[in-house]
């Protein structure tokens, strides 16, 4: 097999990248520019929204040089997870950047793009047949869980990809992915070892982050026979084994064994090797091919709507009384609006607003705290008037030993209420059976 | 002969914490060299219940516990305290969780 290069310009599209790296990398006469653009890393809010993740401003700056850069080679363009969660609207929203783009220079390609998002109906099918299972989320899924389910999408393998570049597309959008999918799916289109090129996708879909010093930037990756090589676009940083073994651990648990749509990888058996400054050399990634294609679902509900107010105390009686006068005014609220429809929280920075329940620190050393008040009610009226409520009664009320009693909270804003909209949580992460890798996976080709 | 109580990021190039996912919570220790690294592995400074203690979680909590001679790393992840983006959840990413992990006192042997 002829060698195969892949090269991913970042590790997530709309976040950055060099352009002596972008410049650099092409020089190593990759066959295919890949990239994801998403991942539920950034919260609930985007799939449930269909509010993209990055600008429209950003995007389309990376997309053009991209787009460019691979009219130029002539080679194709992968892009994954587009706009964010990969929902219809942010697959939509990144073909008409796309389409804008090719429109501006007058270029003339075949486009694909592919939506991920699962109909409720066939989630139900699935369940009547035991055919959905829980992920990690800790819940078995129920019907009437998939009802309140908003926005609900797959992880797509590789193979919906690779048949829209077996059906000539010069640029792929394709909605949610798996990031790994998303690099590998050229290769493997090609006849590349699956486990090297999954393995390859696993490390290059977070761009340079596996090379050192790391960023957001271009990474290369060239699949051969029994191995591949890592390679960063810009001269500036070097693939290192200990860089490139680390990044095998980033986000995910378990280091070793990874199932994926139709498969399983095993990478206990890796070997990493320096073969120059630079350049890493990766062996022993193995693919099992599983009997059946399970794929992992994403969805949210719409919990309510959110506001919150942000207020500094500096007085330290307060803030030696804070937990008890905090509970208090939770517990006002509740009987002055006679309802328990609507959730209270409050972050209290300078006391454990980052860890919460896992900071260990239980004493409060600073001088002065940051409050959040956290309220989410079913509708946006409430959720205000409740904030207000509570900031309103924090901000008069009197607690024994108390100096100043002229307020107590200050507020770097008027309003000091904010209306966030809509919030949502994850309301399905569970696997389910599907038929075909093709399935759920609708191919779309148009002539620009 | 007594020296002063040694603490793992006296150890570590790297100590993160980061998401797995919505549901979990994984945290990376990358070692600067080999020494390091296996002076800590020996020291069983970093157990589930080492961990479960800096963090005042029961052990079930800690999920996985990964030793990872190639990467010169050991892996450890949390179930999460509250689902990504719940209510009350107060790291989106999950990155600023790792701080217990610096002072985690590590035992060696006197030589």
């Amino acid at each position: 097999m002829k060698s195969i290069t892949v090269l991913t310009p970042t590790g997530t599209l709309g976040y950055g990248f060099g352009a002596e790296a972008l410049e650099r990398g092409m020089t190593l006469a990759p066959d295919v520019i890949a990239v994801d653009a998403g991942s539920t890393d950034p919260g609930p809010h985007y799939l449930g929204s269909g509010e993209p993740l990055v600008s429209r401003y950003s995007m389309k700056r990376e997309l053009n040089e991209l787009i460019l850069a691979g009219h130029k080679a002539g080679i194709p363009l992968v892009v994954g997870s587009a706009g964010g969660s990969g929902c219809r609207p942010h697959v939509d929203w990144t073909v008409d950047i796309v389409r804008e783009i090719a429109r501006e220079h007058g270029m003339g390609f075949k486009l694909a793009w592919i939506y991920s998002d699962i109909p409720a109906e066939r989630v139900k099918r699935a369940l009547a047949h035991g055919e959905v299972r829980d992920f990690e989320a800790g819940f078995a899924l129920s019907e009437s869980m998939v009802d309140e389910t908003v926005a609900l999408v797959a992880q797509m393998g590789h193979e919906p990809i690779a048949a829209a570049l077996e059906r000539g597309a010069d640029v792929v959008i394709a909605g949610r992915s798996c990031d790994d999918s998303v690099i590998a799916a050229f290769p493997i289109a090609k006849g590349a070892d699956p486990g090297l090129a999954m393995h390859m996708g696993k490390i290059l879909e977070c761009g340079a982050f596996s090379a050192e010093p790391f960023a957001m930037d271009v990474m290369v990756g060239i699949v051969n026979d029994d191995h591949f090589l890592l390679e960063p676009g810009s001269a500036a940083r070097r693939a290192s084994v200990t860089s490139v073994a680390a990044h095998t651990l980033y986000e995910r648990e378990d280091p070793f064994h990874q199932a994926g749509p139709g498969h399983a990888m095993d990478l206990s058996q890796c070997r990493f090797e320096q073969v120059n400054e630079r350049r890493v050399k990766v062996s022993g990634s193995r693919f099992i091919r599983s009997e059946d294609y399970w794929v992992k679902l994403e969805g949210v509900r719409r919990a309510g709507y959110r506001s919150i107010s942000v207020a500094g105390i500096r007085c330290p009686t307060m803030i030696a009384r804070i937990d008890d006068i905090l509970a208090e005014a939770r517990a006002e609220a509740l009987r002055y609006f006679a309802s328990n429809r609507f959730e209270i929280g409050f972050h209290v920075y300078g006391r454990d607003g980052v860890m919460g329940p896992l900071e260990p620190q239980r004493t409060i050393t600073s001088h002065e705290l940051g409050l959040v008040i956290d309220v989410v009610a079913p509708d946006q009226e409430l959720a205000h008037g409740v904030c207000h409520h509570v900031s309103g009664n924090l901000l008069h009320t009197h607690f024994p030993g108390q100096f100043n009693t002229s307020g107590n909270l200050a507020f770097p804003y008027s309003p000091s209420e904010i209306d966030a909209g809509p919030s949502y949580r994850f309301s399905v992460y569970h696997l389910m059976k599907l038929n075909s890798p093709l399935e759920l996976f609708p191919i779309c080709v148009e002539e620009l | 002969m007594e020296t002063a109580p040694k603490r793992l990021r006296d150890y570590a190039k790297i100590i993160r914490s980061k998401n797995a996912g919505p549901y979990r919570l994984t945290f990376d220790i990358l070692f600067r060299d080999d020494v390091s690294f296996a002076t800590v592995c020996e020291s069983q400074a970093v157990t589930k219940k080492s961990v479960a203690h800096a963090y005042g979680v029961p052990i079930d909590q800690v999920s996985s516990l990964f030793v990872v001679p190639m990467g010169r790393a050991i892996k450890v992840t949390l179930l999460r305290p509250k689902g990504q983006g719940d209510f009350g959840d107060s790291d989106m990413y999950g990155c600023q969780q790792h701080a217990p992990l610096l002072d985690l006192p590590v035992q060696t042997r006197n030589i």
